[in-house]
């Protein structure tokens, strides 16, 4: 029974971590465009700011809204919250049995459901337009997200993610197979298209012919504009980590002394910050996509997942 | 106590509704109330029996009088306990429902007439799951098919309800024949038309004439249960009944074909061959896409929920798919995990299902259309109704904890455990069908955001969606009862579990309850593989929203909130520009142009000059592929051979004479 408290310790501490880092991740990716840019951009904390800003603001709610567009912002930073419970961040000791990994992407899922229908609770065309065509993206993301997940169920013989994560970290070179590398490209454009970053959608503009996510919480104001985008930026952590941890967790660790620890919290720290300069280098580089060559994009890291889980059978 | 007493007053109850109905039809609410309320008291008779038999002994009830086909009478096991479970607990709710909703046609339709229809129409249901006689089970599988056709053409004064009925009397006759014909043959096997004797009869049989029967019974069951592409009567059917009816005709009595086909095909034949799973799981993966694809496109409301019936039987029969496969090759428990899946798709559809249904009936009541475009800002006009078609909307989308969620979690860990099949082609298969059915999922997600988004959210689009008023109590009261039942059999899905094993533990032979649940926590077959608990769930979010909203409060202190327009950047908006069904779907409909087929029909009328346009009219029409591709050659080629034929029925009885004496001479030479 001791164990089941630890656990429990263990995740709260791992879900605060990535709530505290969040705001910063998203800031690092904003320094590292302003560089490559030439701009010496604005501190990698002013995220933090802002959200503070926003808690201290009045809101203003349109008259047509229902208790739709009220609920949603603590349904989607509760269920990221709750997602983050299930997630192993530096200790592959988590939450886990309430949830496996398709849990995890079912209550991503459930954030997108809520967001996608405030959107349309305002009666605005922006609102309307943002939400259209996030479920047009995510109904080709999800099931990709659900079958790298699936290859790697196969190749470590589980859906539960700290077991993946033990399992592929403790075994380490044997089970690397082409499998793992299919599955993780798909992850990661679905990354990218669930976090409405380029090739998707542009996180900076306010164009409205362009904007997906931007477009979808457009109404919110004040606290619940502070929620909408704390929940959005520990989404993207959240998305980091399920791609380090559960295609590359080598690192994590897998007891409780200090040092390994310590080496956990140093790795997810440096991989993350990897993926952010990934993120950042991709959106420096190439523009975004017009709305409808996106299902190319989309499908191809479809059919890469397929082929994951095919080829796990095959090679 | 007794199941046979409480069958037998089930049986009294309801035929006194339906009399009783007749009886009274001149005071019209009052005819509602007894009626109704006989057949609520009926099904919550037919509860007893249910759970009677699940937790006890099976029933069997012979009728006192013999026919050349032996015993006409009613046995009920676990597995027809289990859906006349189903049955009996989504048409208590419906009943109580329909007292309220059958004001709708007061004044206008006959109140005696439906309450006649519904209490047969509740009896035929409970019947075929429970005959003991092949026969017998035809005679009541037809009563069901009768009555719901019509019920279906009930109001009969509406333009196209005629032929949505003729459709579907056309396609239920058209299964029930080939049903007809492998009952009967398996009878024939069997020595008797009981169904104890029915038990096994597959190993008399030579593998062909099995595969026969196996796709005779799967295309019968299947134009019943709405499998693409016999489906094409349910979304005439469905949404042209009055909608209590629609809630059980898609709720319940589809499943009766799933319960016949398990029936059939684990008890009956038995399952050898991997290519019958196989091909169910073929046919289910695309009932189950296009299903939800067609509807994501419908504006009708009840359209919409009728071709995500088709899209949920697809998801039911992977399952039974699956299930079969595993059976073939004696994979015992994996079949059973697929089986016990399949059975709670099996009813949390039932109880999804009509807590929508009954959620379209309530819109329909209030705002007298099901035309979503015309609808809107109902969530602020209709509270409760909102909330509870939010709870079907929730659970249809396998948002967790809800029971949706937690079958289709179910289907999926028994599809990954394909990995256990030791044939490799099988084994590259099925991750196809696990890719198919993630898409089925997200598309149902974006299909649900879009039919309660347009219809309860934002601006009103006309009148009388504007002025719509919550609907009376009894109403809220049944489609409460439903909604309710969709959280409750998500969160305790684990106590469920256990009592579903009983039930296919006997089809498949193993027990799998004691290897999926453990405490409250759910894994599949070995909790290494992975491990879920809806119910640990519900507790986190019952502590992390609290907290959100708690700090959000307390942090940066009391904020005021201001009540004010939409952002409209400087031009009034009004209920025109807000995003419409057709508009939200259309992304998806231009990616998946290949299914849709769309048509877009742009008209210009111009004035006498070319640069002033007098009226631009836009059209939108997609391609009925099934219609055009499959059954409009067959009618026509029908149509055409039978006016041909009729060159002989010239009129004459002179010729007529001729051709009784041509037959006459034509018979005694073959048969002298």
């Amino acid at each position: 029974m001791d164990q089941i408290y630890v656990d429990i310790v263990l995740s709260i501490l791992q879900a605060s971590f990535l709530l505290a880092i969040a705001p910063m991740v998203t800031g690092i990716i904003r320094k590292i465009k302003a560089y490559m840019q030439q701009r010496r951009g604005a501190s990698i904390f002013q995220p933090y700011r802002d959200i503070a800003k926003y808690f201290h603001k009045d809101s203003v709610i349109s008259r047509d809204t229902s208790w739709i567009f009220s609920i949603t912002p603590y349904v989607s930073m509760a269920a990221v919250l709750i997602a983050a419970l299930l997630v192993p961040v530096f200790v592959t000791r988590t939450l886990g049995f309430v949830g496996d990994l398709i849990v995890v992407v079912y209550l991503l899922g459930t954030v997108r459901f809520f967001t996608a229908l405030a959107a349309l609770d305002a009666g605005s065309a922006f609102g309307g337009m943002g939400s259209s065509r996030e479920m047009m993206v995510s109904s080709i993301v999800e099931p990709t997200m659900l079958l790298s997940i699936f290859a790697m169920g196969l190749i470590t013989g589980t859906t539960s993610l700290s077991s993946i994560a033990s399992v592929l970290s403790i075994s380490g070179i044997n089970l690397v197979r082409p499998a793992l590398f299919l599955a993780s490209a798909a992850f990661l454009i679905s990354t990218i298209a669930e976090n409405a970053r380029v090739p998707v959608d542009n996180p900076t503009t306010h164009l409205e012919l362009t904007m997906i996510h931007e477009g979808m919480i457009l109404e919110y104001s004040g606290k619940k504009l502070g929620l909408m985008e704390l929940s959005s930026m520990t989404r993207l952590v959240l998305y980091f980590t399920i791609l380090s941890n559960v295609f590359f967790p080598w690192g994590i660790a897998n007891d409780l002394s200090a040092i390994s620890i310590g080496a956990g919290l140093v790795t997810i720290l440096v991989k993350v910050l990897f993926l952010a300069l990934v993120i950042a280098v991709i959106e420096s580089s190439i523009s975004k996509l017009r709305l409808f060559r996106l299902p190319n994009l989309l499908t191809v890291s479809f059919i890469l997942a397929v082929m994951a889980v095919m080829s796990f059978y095959i090679l | 106590m007794d199941a046979d007493l409480f069958f037998t007053l089930l049986t009294i109850t309801g035929i006194a509704g339906a009399v009783s109905a007749v009886a009274l039809r001149k005071k019209e609410r009052v005819c509602a109330t007894v009626s109704f309320g006989a057949a609520a008291l009926s099904t919550l008779f037919g509860t007893f029996v249910a759970i009677l038999v699940l937790t006890g002994s099976p029933m069997s009830i012979q009728l006192p009088f013999d026919t050349p086909f032996g015993h006409f009478g009613f046995a009920l096991d676990r597995l027809g306990a289990f859906f006349l479970l189903v049955i009996s607990v989504v048409s208590f709710a419906v009943s109580i429902y329909s007292i309220g909703y059958s004001k709708e046609y007061d004044g206008k339709y006959s109140i005696g007439l439906l309450g006649l229809l519904f209490n047969l129409f509740l009896l035929s249901m409970t019947f075929v799951v429970s005959a003991s006689n092949a026969i017998f089970f035809l005679i009541v599988w037809e009563a069901m098919s009768l009555t719901s056709y019509l019920l279906v053409v009930y109001e009969n004064r509406k333009e196209g309800v005629a032929s949505s009925g003729l459709l579907y009397v056309v396609m239920t006759h058209l299964g029930t024949t080939l049903i007809m014909v492998a009952l009967i043959m398996m009878g024939l096997y069997a020595h008797s038309y009981d169904f104890s004797a029915y038990s096994g009869v597959g190993v008399l049989m030579s593998s062909a004439l099995k595969s026969t029967l196996f796709v005779l019974l799967f295309i019968g069951f299947g134009s019943k249960a709405g499998i693409i592409p016999l489906h094409v009567w349910l979304p005439y059917a469905h949404p042209a009944a009055p909608s209590n009816i629609s809630a059980l005709m898609s709720g319940v009595m589809v499943k009766t074909a799933i319960f016949m086909l398990i029936r059939t095909l684990f008890d009956f034949l038995g399952v050898t061959d991997t290519w019958w799973g196989l091909l169910v799981l073929m046919v289910a993966s695309i009932t189950a896409l296009l299903g939800v694809m067609y509807a994501l496109m419908e504006t009708d409301i009840k359209r919409v929920l009728a071709y995500s019936t088709v899209e949920n039987v697809g998801i039911i029969l992977i399952g039974l798919g699956a299930a079969m496969v595993f059976e073939s090759y004696n994979l015992d428990l994996l079949a059973g995990l697929a089986l016990i899946a399949t059975l709670l798709h099996v009813m949390n559809h039932a109880f999804f299902k009509t807590t929508l249904f009954m959620g379209a009936g309530s819109i329909l009541f209030a705002t007298h259309t099901k035309d979503m475009e015309k609808l809107g800002g109902l969530a602020r006009r209709m509270k409760w109704t909102a909330i509870l078609f939010f709870i079907g909307a929730l659970s249809i989308a396998a948002i967790p904890p809800f029971n949706g969620f937690v079958s289709e979690w179910l289907i999926f860990q028994s599809l990954l455990q394909s990995y256990q099949i030791p044939d490799m082609m099988v084994k590259v298969l099925l991750p196809v069908v696990i890719a198919i059915l993630a898409l089925t999922g997200a598309i149902a997600a974006v299909c649900f955001v879009r039919l309660f988004g347009i219809v309860f959210l934002a601006k009103p689009r006309s009148e009388h969606a504007e002025q719509a008023k919550e609907v009376p109590k009894t109403m809220l009261v049944g489609s409460g009862i439903a909604a309710l039942l969709c959280i409750v059999t998500g969160v305790f899905s684990f106590a469920i579990i256990p009592y579903v094993d009983q039930v296919t533990a006997p089809l498949v032979g193993a027990s799998a309850a004691s290897s999926i649940v453990n405490g409250f926590v759910i894994s599949p077959t070995n909790d290494q593989f992975s491990t879920m608990s809806p119910f640990a769930l519900v507790i986190l979010i019952a502590i992390m929203v609290p907290l959100v909203i708690l700090i959000s409060k307390w942090y940066g202190g009391k904020r005021k909130t201001v009540v004010g327009d939409t952002w409209d950047c400087g031009t009034p908006l009004s209920a025109r520009n807000q995003y419409t069904g057709t508009a939200y779907s259309n992304p998806l409909v231009r990616v998946f142009s290949y299914v849709y087929r769309p048509k877009p029909e742009v008209k210009t009328e111009l004035t006498s000059s070319p640069y002033v346009k007098k009226k631009v009219s836009y059209a939108f029409v997609v391609v009925p592929v099934f219609e055009k591709y499959l059954y409009q050659p067959i009618a026509t080629s029908m149509v055409t051979a039978a006016r041909w034929i009729s060159k002989i029925q010239a009129g004459s009885i002179q010729a007529y004479l001729a051709y009784i004496f041509i037959t006459l001479v034509f018979l005694l030479i073959i048969f002298r």
